[in-house]
Order: C-alpha cells, then sequence, then structure tokens
C-alpha cells in the first residue's frame, strides 16, 4: 500500500520513476477516504489542488528539471499556518472562513521543495489544549483507538501521519504540541531549537515559545524534512541566523561515548509506570549500544508548568486580542462597537482560549505584572539555566515524553489536569531546546514516547541517538488498523 | 475680567508636552510599504501592518537611527539597550488590539531645549525620546451610524518626546513646540508639519498655587492641530481649571479634546472602558543594542544647530540678533541666507529680502521656501541687478515675483520683459519734458517751495517709463529743469 | 492571591469578553485553581535573577528601508466582515 511508505521511500520510488507524484497523492487521498471518518484528522483536504500539484510535479519531471529535496511528497499542515488561498482556521469559530493572503515560510519552503499539500489538520483552537478537545469543529481521534485522544494540540497532524493520511505533517509546539501528540499516535515528532524553523505566517499563540516542526514516521523522515524547512528568515526578527546542516549526516548508527543525562524529576511520582519502564528499558538499549546514561538532577522541572501558564497565557492575551471583527474573521451583530468587540470575542472563541486569554490578561495587568508574569519570567531564567548546566557535562537528556499513554476523550474536565500533561515538555519550550519524541513502546495498544532533548541547535545530536534507538528497539513497525468501516465515536 | 487676572495670579501653572513626529523613512518602521501621505484608503498596506494572523514586525534601521539623530539634537544620552513593548488597547485604528511602543527601556533619555521668552532663556528637560508605530485613521460616516479605516498611516515610524514639566505658560509651550519644530527639522528626520499631522502635540496641564511644590491634578489634552491652538487650548484649560478650583471643586484627572470652533476642551468619553495597556516586552522583536560607534557615525551627520548658527550669524554676519531668531528659525531659511550671503558681501540686504518679500510670499501662498524653485542665485542675481544699476529697486519687485512664480533667473526675466533701466540722459530728458508739460499744478507747487511735489513728478516719469527710468537720473533732470 | 468577582470581571472588560453570572463563577474558581497552583513560584528567591524574555542572544535584526510591493486592496479588504469605499466599515466610533 503506497499510503504506509515512509518519505524516503517514496522519494527513492519517485526518484526511479515506479511512482508517480500523482499516484502518491491519490493513494493519501485514497487513504483519507477510507479512515477520516474514524480519524477525523483534516479541517479542510484540497483534493483538487494536490491532485493538479502532484501532475505539475510529475511532467516537471518527466522534462527533467530540477526539483525539490521532496518533490512529489504529499503532506499535511495543522491549520495555524497560513497557506494563500486555502481557508487557515486555527480550528477556531472566529477564523472559520479566514482566507490568507500570503503562505507562511514553512509553507513556501515545502512548496519550493516540491511537497504537495493535501489539506489543512485539526488542533486545539489556537493551539491550546493537550488532546484536539478544544477545536471548535470536532475531537480527533487517535488511529490506535479511536476512544482516545490523539494528544494536542497538534493532534491533527500527528493522527494524519499515524494513519498514512500524510507522508508526513508540520505541527507547532508551544508546550509539547507536537511530541505529545507524537508520543500518542506512535510516530516521530521534533520540536527545533527556538529560532530554527521561521514563526512567519504560524498565527501565534505564544511567540516566544511557538516553534513548528515535523511529524514523520521515522527519525530519516524527521531529517528530511527538517532540511526542507530549517533556515533562517529575515521576516522573522527571532529566526537564527545560524546555518542548517544536512541533518541526515547524523544518522550514521553510532552513539558510543555519548553522554545521556537522565533527569530524575522526570520520573517522579505522577508518570505511569508503564511509561517509566519502557523509558527505561528504551535507554537500555542505547548504553547497550555504547552511550554513557547518568541520573541527573534538573531542579526547578516542577515549576515548569506555573512558569508556562504564565507566560504563555500573558502573550496569548495580547495575540489574540486582533481577532476584534474589525478586519476579517467572525464579527457578530451588535450595534455599538464595544458590544461588536464583545460579542464576536465571546462568540468566536471557545471556553478554554476565553480562559486562558482572561489568565493571561490578569497576569499582565496592573498590580499583578511583577508577581505574576515577571516573577515567570525570572523562574524561566532559573530552569533555562538548569539544562545549561546539565549540557555542559551531557550530550542529550532523555525523558517519557507525556506521563501517560493516550487517555480516552471527555474524561479530563479539569483544566489544570490537562495543563499537568505537558508536565515532561514544557521545559524544553521555557529553554528554547532541541527536543524529539520517538516511539519507545506500547500500552496494551497505545503507543508509548520517549523525548531527547539536546542543546541548542544540537538537532543532529538527538536525531543522531533516536536513529540509533530506532534501528536497535526491536519495536516493530506497525500500523494502526483503521478502515475498516468503523465511525468514530462522538 | 479682574477676577481672571487675579484667578491667574493666584496660581502656577504646570505643564508637560508630548510631542509625536512622524519620521520621514521611506518605508514603515515593521514592514516595506512606502509611507507616502495622502494615497487611496488601504493601498499601502501588507499582512505586516494589517496585523493579519502570523505576520510579524521587522524593525526599519533607518528609523532608529533617525530616532537616535533627533534625540542627539536634543541633547539626549542614548542607553546602550532599548526594547520594544507592546501597549495593549482595543481601537479600530488599531488592527493588532496593541500598539508596538517602548515602556521602560526607550531609545533615548534624559535631554533637553532652550527656549526664549520674554528675553529670558529658559532650559526645557526632555524626558525620553521612545519610537512607536503609527496608527491608521478613522473616517466618520457623514450619514448612518458607522466609522470607516483606513491603514495607510499604520505603521509610519513616530517619535515620542516626553518633556519634563518644565513649562509655566501658554506662551513657553508655544515657544518650546517652535523650536523642538525647528531642531527637528533641522535633522531632516521630518517634514514636522503640523498641518499634515507629522508634528502632533498633546499636553499635561496642572496648576497649583504659587509658591507650592506639589503638583495639582492634571488633565491631558488632545487634538491641539496647530501651534496656536496648542496655546490656546493650554490657555484655556488653565482658566478652567483655576475655575473649577475656586468654585470648590476638584480637577479630575482626565483626557480632554480641543475643540476648535468652540475654543473650549471637553472631557473625551474614555478611550478605554478601563485604563491598563498591560505592557510586556514584544515577544516578536529582539532588543537593540547601540554601541558608542553607532551613535558617533550619527552624531557625524548631525548639521550645526538653530542656537550655534544663530550665534555665528550676529558675531560672524553682524545680522541683527531679531533676524539671526527669525532665520535659523527654519534650516531652510538659513541654509538659503547662507549660501546667498556666501554669493552676496551685504548679508543684511540678503536678510531684508529673506524676512520681508520672501517671507510675505510664501506666507501669503501657505508654502514653505523648501517647496518653491527660488534658490539662493536667484536672489543674489536679482540683488547684483539693482547694484549695477540694471534695474530699480521697483523693478525688481516685479522681476521678483515672477521669479517666484515661473523660477526664471531675473537676468532672463529682465532681457525677456524689456525691464532694462533708462539711463540715457536723452531719453529721460524727452520723458522730463512731457511731464512738465503736463503736470502744471505741481510744477508750480514745487517752484513755490513744496519740496515735496517733486516725489510726484519722478513718479510721473517712472509711470510713463514704465517702471525703467533710473529714478536717480530722473530726479536730477528734473531739479534742472525746474 | 486570590482572585475574586470583581476582578474576574475587570479582567474581562479590559479583554473585551462577555462574561455572564454563571460563567464569572466558573471563571473565578478556575482561575483562582490555577493561580493557586502558580503560587509555588513564590517558594523561590527571584529577587537577584534576571527574566528571561528571549531565549536565544539575538540583538539588532533590522531591515534595510526600501519599500516593497503592498497587498492589492483588494486582498486586504478580501476577508472584510464589511467594508465601503476600499475601508473596513465598523459601528460608530464615539470621540
Amino acid at each position: 500500500m503506497l499510503a504506509k511508505l515512509t518519505v524516503s521511500e517514496a522519494l527513492a520510488k519517485l526518484q526511479k520513476k515506479e511512482v508517480s507524484s500523482r499516484e502518491l497523492t491519490e493513494a493519501a487521498l485514497s487513504r483519507i477516504a477510507d479512515v477520516e471518518q474514524e480519524v477525523k484528522a483534516f479541517v479542510t483536504v484540497t483534493k483538487e489542488e494536490a491532485l493538479t500539484a502532484a501532475s505539475i510535479l510529475d511532467d516537471r519531471r518527466l522534462k527533467g528539471e530540477t526539483l525539490g529535496l521532496l518533490a512529489g511528497i504529499p503532506m499535511a499542515l495543522k491549520d495555524n499556518m497560513c497557506t494563500k488561498g486555502v481557508r487557515t482556521t486555527c480550528s477556531s469559530k472566529i477564523l472559520h472562513n479566514f482566507v490568507p493572503p500570503y503562505d507562511a515560510t514553512v509553507a513556501e519552503l515545502l512548496k519550493s521543495a516540491g511537497t504537495v499539500l493535501l489539506g489543512k489538520t485539526n488542533l486545539d483552537e489556537f493551539a491550546m489544549g493537550s488532546s484536539t478537545e478544544n477545536s471548535a469543529y470536532f475531537t480527533t481521534r487517535n488511529p490506535w483507538d479511536t476512544r482516545c485522544v490523539p494528544g494536542g494540540s497538534s493532534g491533527g497532524s500527528a493522527a494524519a501521519v499515524a494513519a498514512d493520511e500524510a507522508f508526513f505533517s508540520l505541527g507547532s509546539d508551544t508546550g509539547g504540541s507536537i511530541r505529545q501528540p507524537a508520543a500518542f499516535c506512535g510516530v516521530v515528532g521534533m520540536k527545533p531549537t527556538y529560532g530554527r524553523v521561521s514563526r512567519y505566517g504560524l498565527i501565534a499563540f505564544a511567540s516566544s515559545l511557538d516553534q513548528i516542526g515535523p511529524f514523520t514516521k521515522d527519525v530519516r523522515d524527521c531529517a528530511l524534512v527538517l532540511n526542507a524547512i530549517a533556515a533562517h528568515d529575515s521576516c522573522d526578527s527571532t529566526s537564527a541566523n545560524v546555518e542548517a546542516p544536512d541533518y541526515t549526516s547524523f544518522l550514521d548508527g553510532n552513539v558510543k561515548g555519548m553522554k545521556i543525562g537522565v533527569p530524575r524529576e522526570y520520573f517522579a511520582e505522577g508518570i505511569e509506570g508503564e511509561v517509566k519502564d519502557a523509558v527505561r528499558k528504551a535507554l537500555d538499549v542505547l548504553v547497550s549500544l555504547g552511550a554513557e546514561a547518568e541520573e541527573i538532577s534538573l531542579p526547578h522541572t516542577d515549576y515548569g508548568i506555573p512558569v508556562y501558564y504564565l507566560i504563555a497565557p500573558a502573550e496569548a492575551s495580547s495575540n489574540l486580542a486582533r481577532y476584534d471583527g474589525v478586519q476579517y474573521g467572525f464579527r457578530a451583530e451588535a450595534d455599538n462597537l464595544l458590544d461588536m468587540y464583545k460579542k464576536t470575542r465571546s462568540q468566536g472563541f471557545g471556553a478554554e482560549v476565553k480562559r486562558r486569554i482572561m489568565l493571561g490578561t490578569y497576569a499582565l495587568s496592573s498590580g499583578y505584572y511583577d508577581a505574576y508574569y515577571l516573577k515567570a519570567l525570572k523562574v524561566r531564567t532559573l530552569i533555562k539555566k538548569d539544562f545549561d548546566r546539565a549540557f555542559e557535562k551531557y550530550d542529550v537528556i532523555l525523558t517519557p515524553t507525556a506521563p501517560t499513554v493516550a487517555f480516552q476523550a471527555g474524561t479530563v474536565e479539569n483544566p489544570l489536569t490537562m495543563y499537568l500533561n505537558d508536565i515532561c515538555t514544557i521545559p524544553a519550550n521555557l529553554a528554547g531546546l532541541p527536543a524529539l519524541s520517538i516511539p519507545c513502546g506500547f500500552a496494551g495498544k497505545l503507543p508509548i514516547g520517549l523525548q531527547l532533548i539536546g542543546k541548542h541547535f544540537d538537532e543532529g545530536s538527538i536525531l543522531r541517538v533516536a536513529y540509533v534507538y530506532e534501528q536497535n528497539s526491536g519495536i516493530e513497525r506497525r500500523s494502526p488498523e483503521l478502515g475498516k468501516g468503523g465511525v468514530a465515536n462522538e | 475680567m479682574a477676577k481672571g487676572v487675579s484667578l491667574m495670579s493666584k496660581y502656577e501653572t504646570v505643564i508637560g508636552l508630548e510631542v509625536h513626529v512622524e519620521l520621514a523613512t521611506n518605508t514603515k518602521i515593521f514592514c516595506s510599504c512606502p509611507t507616502e501621505f495622502g494615497k487611496a484608503p488601504n493601498t499601502h498596506v501588507c499582512p505586516v501592518c494589517l496585523g493579519f494572523p502570523g505576520s510579524l514586525p521587522v524593525l526599519n534601521k533607518r528609523a532608529v537611527e533617525f530616532a537616535i539623530k533627533a534625540a542627539l539634537a536634543l541633547n539626549c544620552e542614548i542607553p546602550s539597550f532599548a526594547k520594544f513593548d507592546r501597549k495593549n488597547y482595543f481601537y479600530p485604528d488599531l488592527p493588532k488590539a496593541y500598539q508596538i511602543s517602548q515602556f521602560d527601556l526607550p531609545v533615548a533619555v534624559n535631554g533637553h531645549l532652550e527656549i526664549e521668552v520674554g528675553g529670558q532663556t529658559k532650559r526645557i528637560g526632555i524626558t525620553r525620546v521612545h519610537m512607536e508605530e503609527d496608527a491608521g485613521k478613522l473616517v466618520h460616516a457623514e450619514f448612518g451610524d458607522y466609522s470607516l479605516t483606513d491603514y495607510n498611516r499604520t505603521g509610519v515610524p513616530l517619535i515620542e518626546i516626553v518633556s519634563e514639566p518644565d513649562i509655566r505658560s501658554a506662551e513657553e509651550a508655544k515657544a518650546y513646540l517652535e523650536k523642538l519644530k525647528s531642531i527637528i527639522q533641522y535633522t531632516g528626520v521630518s517634514d514636522v508639519k503640523m498641518e499634515e499631522g507629522s508634528l502632533r502635540c498633546d499636553a499635561n496641564v496642572s496648576i497649583m498655587l504659587k509658591g507650592s511644590t506639589e503638583f495639582g491634578t492634571r488633565s491631558e489634552i488632545k487634538n491641539m492641530n496647530s501651534f496656536k491652538a496648542v496655546q490656546r487650548g493650554i490657555e484655556y484649560e488653565v482658566k478652567r481649571q483655576a475655575e473649577v478650583i475656586e468654585s470648590g471643586g476638584k480637577v479630575v484627572q482626565e483626557t480632554r479634546r480641543w475643540d476648535e470652533n468652540k475654543g473650549v476642551t471637553y472631557s473625551m468619553r474614555s478611550k478605554e472602558e478601563a485604563h491598563d495597556y498591560r505592557y510586556f516586552p514584544d515577544p516578536d522583536l529582539v532588543p537593540v543594542i547601540v554601541d558608542r560607534s553607532w551613535v558617533d557615525e550619527i552624531k557625524a551627520g548631525l548639521p550645526e544647530m538653530p542656537d550655534s548658527r544663530r550665534m555665528r550669524y550676529i558675531s560672524e554676519m553682524g545680522l541683527p540678533e531679531y533676524d539671526a531668531g527669525v532665520i535659523t528659525a527654519s534650516k531652510a531659511m538659513a541654509d538659503f541666507f547662507e549660501a546667498a550671503a556666501a554669493g552676496y558681501h551685504d548679508a543684511k540686504a540678503v536678510s531684508n529680502w529673506l524676512m520681508g518679500d520672501i517671507s510675505g510670499y510664501l506666507n501669503g501662498k501657505g508654502k514653505e521656501l523648501q517647496d518653491t524653485d527660488l534658490t539662493p542665485a536667484h536672489l543674489v542675481e536679482l540683488l547684483k541687478l539693482q547694484d549695477d544699476g540694471t534695474i530699480s529697486g521697483k523693478i525688481a519687485k516685479t522681476v521678483f515675483e515672477e521669479m517666484f512664480a515661473s523660477g526664471k533667473m531675473p537676468g532672463e526675466i529682465v532681457k525677456e520683459r524689456g525691464l532694462v533701466q533708462i539711463s540715457d540722459e536723452g531719453a529721460i530728458a524727452a520723458i522730463v519734458d512731457d511731464v512738465i508739460a503736463n503736470n502744471p499744478q505741481s510744477v508750480e507747487d514745487y517752484r513755490n517751495g513744496k519740496e515735496k511735489a517733486i516725489g510726484f513728478l519722478v513718479g510721473q516719469v517712472m509711470k510713463l517709463s514704465k517702471g525703467k527710468a533710473n529714478p536717480g537720473l530722473a530726479n536730477k533732470l528734473l531739479k534742472e529743469k525746474l | 492571591m486570590k482572585i475574586n468577582r470583581e476582578e474576574v470581571a475587570h479582567v474581562a472588560r479590559l479583554a473585551r469578553l462577555e462574561v455572564d453570572g454563571v460563567e464569572m463563577d466558573a471563571y473565578t474558581d478556575q482561575l483562582n485553581a490555577i493561580l493557586q497552583y502558580a503560587d509555588k513560584l513564590n517558594r523561590l528567591d527571584t529577587e537577584k535573577i534576571p527574566p528571561t524574555a528571549h531565549v536565544l542572544p539575538i540583538n539588532n535584526v533590522f531591515r534595510q528601508d526600501e519599500a516593497r510591493p503592498c497587498l492589492p486592496r483588494e486582498e486586504a479588504l478580501a476577508n472584510a466582515p464589511d467594508d465601503e469605499e476600499g475601508m473596513f466599515r465598523v459601528p460608530r466610533v464615539i470621540e
């Protein structure tokens, strides 16, 4: 089945002209047609545009033109990345009809790399959530057990790759929104270093934390996609002017002498036993191949969640102020300006988004700024320093990606309980570090994720370790059972 | 009236001015849209200045340099670290619902300028100069209950110059503003035209009992769109506050809008339901580090400032203080003056033309010197034509007007229109004879000792010669013949 | 610290959100739970710790002052909920 190919396998077949982009695209679209009613990964499927783009690429290949790095590969983008002429909703009612007049830098880069856009994937509204249950449209389902959530906020992108609906996808990660759904859906997901991939055209949630990264079926694909999107962008002031290496060059299968730090705080109470066991087993595999592992301490880990849940909502409260019904998106009927603002925003935003806007507004408001926002920025410094110290001695840090496997939809009602899900992923965002989640086993039907965190701009080391582990984990690559006509539970 | 006078002598006025100046960069502060004024609505916009989802700002380097340049001219210190912050509030002219501005670490601090009021020089402190983006424009429908927004101006770079509360009268406020305009104009970083909105002024006004050290509650006055309005608005507000206090009331801290037609300030309906701008560092922009060498480089590009020029015109070029003050108030005028004086021996004669006919003409047309085709070479040539007797003083005025209108050189105008002065005795004598024959009464008066009558007769000679007769010669011949 | 209903109402006004009575109670409870959790930050002495607003030491990122093409007006207005004469239309703004 073509749709099950990895990006590297599909590229090899394209180059040998064993398959055309059109065929790959048709395969992906037919897979979408088969399983989407169960998975519900896509907000928008751009079928006709995808087929046209694939045919054009095939023609160019036949003419012998030089094509991009990923020419002919069908993929999906999280619906918070602007796509010129293609509706971009952030899974929010407030942007239900927004058609951007421009492409996000990543969309442009992937276009010039020759990829084919299949559509836009579902997310928690404005990327605020850990389950996609906060989407204004529908909840995406975990392909391994459709009663469960795929994680979030990039649940649609993770599920689409896990369900073979797309060869790869992009997500965005503010506090774990790539890594946690990657863990829940059993795929590879990477949040690169802050500043490694341009944020231009990514609809902001929390600007100092947001970072775009790939979801792929394996580590090699992750390196390939990163090669296409990691670049300095003069349109993003926070984009780093640091040259990107060829990330596939790190996939040499050697971890001998690499130093792995294993922070004890990430194996504390609240992390499920099965998760801990799977991660420890993975560590044993790496040690058996010559890596050196030591237990370390990142003493401020526990403060990550409160810091994050002050900084991110504060930035969000400002970033989301522009949705006021004046220039684009939803506008509520009202006969005066103030009412228009209030009604538009109250009807246009969902409960979690409003909750975070309120929280962030409060944290920035007069009299509370120092106690909350400034305090959080200072503790952020302490968290970053923990990592700085650790990376003086260690090459990578290994932890679980999420404290549990995927949970059933509708079972987590308390916002704070939901926030605690991000405990392992948030610190890397606060420190701006690259981090990747890779499958490391199953608990019953559901995948478990292992997280590797690296130094700034050292995506190479985490790819190297992840690749060695993937090659030697003894876990067979398998696909979830889908497409048997089942319908996702509402 | 008497009550007003006694009232005003009881209180002291305290004024601080917040002046916004639009920087004359080619493009906006955070995007590449042009800053041109007066284009069709929403034609100079892009995803960034429209605040479209996902767009990001990138700082215009020249805007930073212009801000520093202006600040240096205002004797400010330039800290080595500056950052940008978001000022959050909802208003339809603000697409992102926040304005990118500078809160606690602005581009410049601790400056001053000097004003002269009533023959006294006074230093007014400048607290800070910070950079920010301009908002868009609201157009209110004449009929119907709606407004329209045009975002061409959104994102035009502004500097806000905040004075210390050192200003003590409306007159001082006007002098401060005029001086500020002059200094900024010298730096070339802005057009500083109040009528086009590239210079805007808000005033914080309070009063306190004379001798008190504690400032009263202040009100902020907006919408004063001319120098005169600033003076009138402050004068009105001072009087209003005094009356509030005298009648047992309390001045409220609020924003008031100046109504130019009615000549009053009135309380604005709050722009915000509640004021709390929630400033925080803009995570989309990185800090600006200004090192010494960058400051020095910008400083080297500053022209000589008005105060220094004024002193030089007095001491080196012999201009009266008054002339020097008037001429240096405008850089265009001062540059013109220096260039013309370099080509002509009498600086005072140049100054007379500039302050007299040229200023009169400009005021009449509502133009600035730099908006005309007149060059220093025009004036020098005109003065020389007069000196060598080619044209009379009267003809010079005719030539001047045409020169201004057409931009042609005076020599060319004189030639084209045959305005060369008649200095041929024979030709003038013939006209003189005519005049004597046709004006017997004046001739009689003169002969009877009315010296003044000769003036009328010379005038008649000039009239008949269409102004071309050499008036000295006409005078001499008339006297001889009578 | 605890946030009370009045403060929640004030925050809602600042954020231009309409919150009715029932929601007000829920928000007050939820925000309190989160803020109480955040109180654990006060265990740390951060007196001498500088804040981190940016994780990377990037400074002085500039554009040159060169104009680039703008959006065609139709595109600028294409998403507008209401427009007239090339401008965005809103309920009357009172000054």
